[in-house]
């Protein structure tokens, strides 16, 4: 029995190997050289070395970088264009996966091809998607201004317009993340028991009152996991930005991660950048226990 | 179930397997260093066992000119049989990534191409090499290379780069549209009062028309001061003084442009066309951009074009833009990286081969090839790139430029766009300035 429980955990352990090497090299190492590189002064533009005395009598400064992020205006600034971010994105968002995954839930003709056309986006690069959506909002040539105008709306300047910027950047993203959101909705529903809609029906009850009471309550826990990646994914707010408004208008879309590159690989100090991203981690990792805590108290996991 | 061997066997080759991609090239057999008088005085050096290889990382090859510098590589190496010259050429977009990179995950290149913007800081956290001593014991002729240029590439008295490349920033004017208004073409010792005047008859030609471009950013505005006698730092580079008045008046003018007359298409009218689709699109009399927009509005422009120098105001000022050669501070190779970019800066070849092939400006100033270049047509009148050296104001050397044309920047949009008034977004500018930039 020991022995063949052993026997497992090799197996395991051998298909585990080649992603735990990559993810020993690509993302453990860094994370932790990052931790020791956030109490220091390094440039990014001389040789990192952590290990030897000298570096560390160059470079180290203690708690300098986090107490100068705290106390300076952008950071904080940056943190509310995430949260005007969050506020717009993850109800549009949820909104709008959950509906297309209602759409394409019933057996239609055509639903393969339309679950196909929504997944597209998912697998567009970011790069390619946001020079479409530079497009679509452009205020003179725009498609979208183009669309308001027939109904008699002027549209914004929507990237152009300090207070518009963000929420285009929203609707690309809501376009670039729907069909992802919406087939794991898809699969919750396509787990939901019939049996309990057939009751409902016989009990009188109507299509809303059933989404209300059977689909919404049996969705929680796709819901609960959407909303936690889409929270992580938000404050990770970075391609779309750097692409569509390289933080402006007028830094109206300046955010935390566009900050760490910027202050990393423009402004040469990677100790400053790696001391803003271990708030963030500290940020993410807060909140995700947070909702972590919370989803007892709403979440149902009884299928 | 798996025998316990195959499972091992499998993690050790799958392990093995990963490292196998990401491994480093072999690095060539370490060789005697050459010395500097081997490396000044014979030429060319009898072929030895090893060569050294060269690591040498640039950019400015990535736009069409990877033939040509294969071809200064030849050149080079024929003349040099002891060195290879391994050459890596990134866009400008990643380009800074991968040299910061490289350096810090300490596998530097043994000499780089830098902007001059970014030169200061490299500078500052002395990871480039001060060249005096190399220069000092080389039997090269440098004289080509004008005091303007090296300059450019000392910081303090001490030289760090070799001057590679330059460009300057003119006004671009549509011939069509002057005609169509009738408006005289702009001359050298126009001043900005002129020039807006002019655009004001042809913003006057149609709905959609636009008199002038001139962008409302950092890299414009650092000369536009100057222009009126203005500044963003003081004279010893230790203090912002990005809010005197001076400075307020050109932006003052600027803003209007915009807002007022709208001689000068907003960002909003502009949408998702740059400037230069916006004046490709033959509806905007002017265009202050670099000279590096030549080959793009050959091809592009429908219409007859061609340039002057730059208005002033008070005074004239022109931007100055050069691409400068770097050596490691970690090149175990320095003085062989030196022979190659000292060739790279001041060879007659190279400075034709650039020129021919219609790349950057040679720092080197050869009669022949300056000619070769001013017969080159449109614009007719190149003459002005040259005219406009007269005038040149480089980008302010200080390691945080970077950072300080980013906060700047946003409150230049800011007043661009109407929501703040010039006077208030520099005062921003300068709090933001002083509070994010210890300078000195």
């Amino acid at each position: 029995m020991r022995k063949n429980r052993n026997n497992h955990t090799l197996t395991a352990s051998a298909f585990l190997a080649p992603s735990m090497v990559g993810f020993l090299l690509i993302a453990a190492i860094p994370f932790a050289l990052s931790f020791g590189i956030s109490f220091t002064s390094w440039s990014g533009i001389k040789g990192l070395a952590l290990f030897s005395p000298s570096f560390w009598q160059e470079n180290f400064i203690g708690f300098e970088n986090y107490a100068k992020i705290l106390k300076s205006k952008e950071f904080w600034v940056s943190l509310l264009h995430v949260a005007q971010y969050m506020v717009l994105y993850i109800p549009l968002m949820l909104v709008s996966s959950l509906g297309i995954a209602m759409l394409l839930n019933k057996p239609r003709k055509g639903t393969a091809f339309f679950r196909l056309l929504f997944y597209i986006p998912v697998l567009t690069s970011w790069v390619a998607g946001a020079i479409i959506w530079k497009w679509v909002l452009d205020p003179q040539y725009g498609i979208l201004n183009d669309i308001l105008l027939r109904v008699g709306i002027e549209g914004p300047a929507w990237l152009q317009d300090p207070k518009w910027a963000m929420f285009g950047i929203v609707l690309a993203s809501v376009w670039k993340d729907m069909g992802f959101y919406g087939l794991i909705f898809l699969g919750g529903l396509k787990n939901i028991n019939p049996i309990y809609y057939e009751a409902a029906h016989l009990d009188g009850a109507g299509r809303f009152q059933s989404f209300l009471k059977i689909t919404l309550p049996m969705l929680t826990p796709m819901v609960f996991f959407v909303l936690i990646i889409s929270l992580i994914n938000s404050f990770m707010l970075f391609p779309q930005v750097m692409i569509m408004t390289n933080a402006g208008p007028a830094g109206a879309t300046q955010v935390i991660v566009e900050r760490i590159y910027k202050y990393g690989f423009s402004y040469y100090k990677m100790g400053y950048a790696s001391a803003l991203s271990w708030l963030l981690f500290l940020i993410v990792f807060l909140f995700t226990y947070l909702q972590q805590k919370l989803q007892k108290k709403w979440v149902n996991y009884d299928a | 179930m798996l025998k316990k061997s195959t499972v091992i066997l499998m993690v050790v080759l799958m392990v093995l397997g990963l490292f196998a991609g990401c491994q480093a090239p072999a690095a060539p057999e370490a060789t005697e260093p050459v010395t500097t008088e081997e490396a000044m005085v014979t030429e060319p050096e009898a072929p030895a066992a090893e060569p050294i290889t060269i690591d040498f990382m640039n950019f400015s090859a990535n736009e069409g000119g990877l033939l040509t510098l294969g071809l200064m590589k030849d050149l080079f190496e024929k003349d040099n049989p002891n060195i290879k010259i391994n050459i890596e050429t990134f866009g400008w977009d990643t380009y800074g990534t991968q040299l910061q990179t490289r350096i810090g995950g300490g596998d530097a290149p043994d000499c780089f191409e830098l902007g001059l913007d970014a030169f200061p800081s490299y500078v500052d956290q002395s990871a480039i090499l001060p060249l005096d001593e190399m220069t000092a014991a080389t039997t090269t002729d440098l004289s080509m290379l004008t005091e303007k240029s090296v300059q450019a590439f000392s910081l303090n008295g001490v030289k760090y780069g070799m001057p590679y490349s330059y460009s300057t920033v003119v006004l671009i004017y549509n011939k069509d549209l002057f005609d169509q208004a009738g408006v005289s073409y702009p001359t050298a010792d126009w001043t900005w009062a002129d020039a807006d005047a002019a655009a004001l008859k042809i913003k006057a030609l149609g709905e959609d028309y636009y008199g002038l471009i001139q962008p409302i950013s950092t890299y414009e505005f650092f000369k536009v001061v100057k222009q009126y006698n203005g500044g963003l730092l003081n004279d010893d580079n230790t203090a912002f003084t990005v809010n005197r008045a001076e400075n307020v008046e050109a932006l003052q003018r600027l803003v209007d442009n915009v807002q007022v007359t709208n001689i000068c298409p907003s960002t909003e009218q502009r949408g998702s066309l740059d400037e230069w689709g916006m004046f490709k699109l033959g509806k905007t009399g002017m265009i202050v951009t670099g000279i590096w927009a030549f080959p793009s509005f050959t091809t592009d422009c429908a219409f007859n074009w061609d340039i002057a120098v730059e208005p002033g105001a008070v005074t004239k000022a022109t931007h100055y833009f050069a691409n400068g050669l770097a050596i490691s501070a970690d090149s175990e190779n320095a003085e062989a990286a030196y022979k190659w970019i000292e060739f790279l800066a001041t060879s007659e070849q190279v400075a034709q081969l650039r020129i021919q092939l219609g790349w950057e400006l040679p720092c080197a100033t050869y009669q022949t090839a300056m000619d070769q270049y001013a017969k080159l047509t449109p614009p007719a009148n190149r003459q002005a790139v040259f005219d406009s050296l007269d005038y040149v104001v480089p980008v302010p050397q200080i390691a945080q430029f970077s950072q300080m044309g980013d906060i700047l920047g946003a409150e230049l949009e800011a007043a661009a766009n109407g929501t703040k008034t010039p006077q208030q977004a520099l005062d921003d500018a300068q709090a933001a300035l002083e509070a994010a930039i210890t300078l000195g």
